[in-house]
């Protein structure tokens, strides 16, 4: 299996999906002359022409909600949110509208539209553009919202979301860009939406991340092992709807669980995930559940500070030293 | 570079000629500054986006030549020649730069969020067009307060695409409040040129169907620059009445330090680096009227140069804000359950993996 890079995987099936399909059409800032601001729309303006690629004005409220129009009568809009921060200025449309035209007019019309965006920070972004708003979407019914981890999944999951009839949030990650996987190119496979996936099996703990988060996760997976400690990664890959069924069957085979994600802690992913176990898997709970999270602070420009305030590693390996020991300790980056 | 109308060549007789000195200062050092902060850049002393404002010198310089201390501005994230030009030391913006404590943000803020409350600095803004209300909403504090000056809203060409610019320049209007909204019209925001994302491109018009006047100028002039400000900014003050400046200027680089630029043509920009260089063309002019000579621009060049290097050597040796000042600021009103230094140092051991 050819071995690329996650950023190549959504070129790849961006370029595929438009050849399929003459209804799919993307949109957004910087996507076409510029050749897009992270490179991921590459080259397609040049192979399909202006009119399935279309470069936008700085006017994210308004060109969402045309994709959107558009979507309703049929066109099937892959929509580029230069980082997410930038789709707060649109999210009426997503909120509002979005993710309620279907169910509100009962189910005449469908909204077949995918945002794409990547979360989160890396590199001194500073408090504007590190932000990960991932559960906010999460937390409205009518959307669908995915982040996957791998070259693999971000394949795989694309090509669901943008074949998928409801509005997909698409949630990718500057961090993951460059990272490799392998991608079967003669197969023309899809990752469900709404599925979970055990990245790696263990015994002694489940980790439980997605994006970003599921890459360090892995890491720490393997430098454990070494210690004697047998870690199961539980991989979201979606987050609405949201796998219960195979995070609670991995925390009851292991009886313990971290919940890690990017986002702040209070009201974050983690805090859902960790009221589904307690509620799902209590009795087979052998400590209490912990999270690792962002710190709450809108993220300090200066290196360190940056850096420490996002979860990493070592915050993770605390944690799950924590949960094997019993201890409830973990939370000690909230108050 | 979009056309602007040929406008009487500058008298220089009635100018303050100390004034005119000043001005060429102030480009050079923003100008050097900004050089030398691509190469800290390179060299990782400073992260995240990075912005410069070369080759808009003279329509920073003419624009604070205008304003008077009472007066407030906003700009976007491209606004380290602002706060300099404003009269914050150069010391202090490179130490943001490099996310020291001396900075003037204390290395919270970094390159795109520079903010000075002393003098009236208010902020830097790097999600498009958030500047521009927060700068109407100024300007209605002023004119609530009965307070005397005006407000300045800075910011690109591309963001005059964006909702909140209209809904401030409604807002504005139907208020009546003294705020000029500042246009830097560089041709490009990111990639897109102004034809390809204005479908009116006069971006001095777009005020039309708010009543507000508007007019374009040579962002390359300092003095055409000041001139328009000052008329501008009275009339804002003493009638309430918003006003829209299209400055043309040009963008010697691309839209950020590691911006390639591959999509505009190189000579096109070959060509706007020789002929639209404000810095340049303001020694030019000087010298040609011997309000200058070569040995004072030599020796203005050695004075900025040093003064350059001395920010930077500022920001070296400045402490990098410390661990446990981690939540500080957080809220401005003590509120209880909210983390504090014990937290943060214990936060910052697990990070670290100290534990
Ligand atoms: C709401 C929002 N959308 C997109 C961006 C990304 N972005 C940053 S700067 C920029 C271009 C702005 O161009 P312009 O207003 O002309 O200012 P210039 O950079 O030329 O000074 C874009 C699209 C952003 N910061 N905020
Ligand atoms: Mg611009």
């Amino acid at each position: 299996m050819p071995i690329i890079t996650y950023r190549q995987a959504l070129n790849d099936t961006l370029g595929e999906e438009l050849a399929r399909d003459p209804n799919v059409l993307l949109m957004g800032e910087e996507i076409g002359v510029f050749q897009g601001s992270y490179r991921i729309t590459e080259g397609l303006l040049q192979e399909f022409g202006p009119k399935r690629v279309v470069d936008t004005p700085i006017a994210e409220e308004g060109f969402v909600g045309v994709a959107i129009g558009a979507a309703m009568l049929g066109l099937r809009p892959v929509v580029e949110i230069m980082t997410i921060n930038f789709i707060l200025v649109a999210i009426d449309q997503v909120v509002n509208h979005a993710s309620k035209i279907h169910y509100m007019f009962g189910g005449q019309v469908r909204v077949p539209l995918v945002i794409r965006t990547p979360s989160g920070g890396t590199g001194q972004l500073a408090a504007t553009h590190s932000q990960s708003f991932e559960n906010w979407f999460a937390y409205c019914p009518g959307l669908k919202v995915v982040a996957p981890a791998t070259p693999y999944d971000a394949k795989g999951l694309l090509r669901a979301a943008v074949r998928d009839d409801d509005p997909v949030i698409f949630i990718e990650s500057l961090a993951l860009y460059d990272t490799k996987g392998d991608v079967p190119d003669d197969d023309d496979y899809v990752v469900p939406i709404g599925v979970a996936e055990v990245k790696r099996r263990g015994e002694d703990v489940t980790v439980v991340a997605y994006s970003r988060m599921t890459a360090v996760a892995l890491q720490v997976a393997q430098r454990l092992e070494n210690e004697g400690i047998s870690v199961e990664v539980v991989d979201l890959r979606s987050l609405r709807p949201l796998d219960r069924p195979t995070i609670i069957e991995s925390v009851k085979k292991t009886g313990r669980a971290v919940v890690i994600a990017e986002d702040w802690y209070s009201y974050g992913v983690t805090a859902e995930i960790a009221a589904t176990i307690q509620e799902q898997a209590f009795d087979y709970l052998d400590a209490p559940v912990l999270r690792v999270a962002g710190l709450e602070v809108p993220l300090p420009y200066a290196k360190e500070l940056s850096a420490v305030s996002k979860p990493n590693a070592n915050s993770l390996i605390y944690a799950i030293h924590q949960v094997l020991a019993g201890s409830s300790r973990g939370a000690l980056w909230a108050k | 570079m979009v056309k602007v109308k040929e406008a009487a060549p500058s008298g220089l007789e009635h100018e303050n000629v100390e004034d005119l000195k000043h001005y060429y200062y102030q480009m050079l050092l923003i100008r050097r500054f900004e050089e030398r902060t691509s190469e800290m850049y390179v060299k990782a002393k400073i992260g995240g986006y990075c912005h410069l404002n070369l080759g808009e010198e003279a329509t920073i310089v003419g624009l604070m030549a205008a304003l008077k201390p009472e007066d407030y501005i906003f700009t976007n994230y491209r606004e380290h020649g602002y706060i300099i030009a404003r009269g914050v030391p150069p010391g202090p913006v490179m130490a943001e730069l490099f996310g020291k404590e001396t900075g003037v943000a204390r290395g919270r803020g970094g390159s795109m969020h520079l903010f000075s409350r002393e003098h009236n600095f208010m902020g830097g803004y790097a999600i498009v067009g958030g500047q521009v209300p927060l700068a109407v909403g100024a300007a209605y504090a002023l004119r609530y307060q009965g307070k005397p000056g005006v407000v300045v809203a800075q910011m690109g060409d591309g963001t005059t695409n964006i909702g909140a610019f209209y809904e401030s320049l409604n807002l504005a209007k139907l208020w009546r409040c003294p705020v000029l909204f500042f246009i830097v019209n560089n041709g490009y925001g990111m990639g897109t040129s102004v034809e390809m994302g204005s479908s009116e491109p006069d971006l001095w018009k777009k005020g039309a169907s708010f009543r507000i006047h508007g007019e374009r100028i040579d962002g390359t002039d300092v003095l055409a620059v000041r001139d328009a400000v000052r008329r501008l900014r009275e009339r804002a003050e003493s009638e309430g009445e918003p006003a829209i400046l299209d400055v043309v200027s040009f963008r010697f680089r691309g839209h950020s330090v590691i911006d390639a630029d591959r999509y505009r043509d190189p000579e096109a920009v070959r060509a706007g680096r020789e002929h639209h260089d404000p810095v340049r063309n303001f020694a030019a002019l000087l010298h040609d009227h011997e309000i200058v000579d070569d040995a004072w621009l030599k020796v203005t060049a050695e004075r900025v140069e040093r003064e350059v290097q001395e920010a930077i050597d500022f920001a070296n040796a400045s402490p990098d804000p410390r661990f446990e000042d981690l939540y500080e600021n957080m809220y401005a009103t003590p509120v209880p359950n909210t983390p504090g230094r014990e937290d943060a140092l214990q936060a910052v051991r697990i990070n670290r993996g100290e534990w």
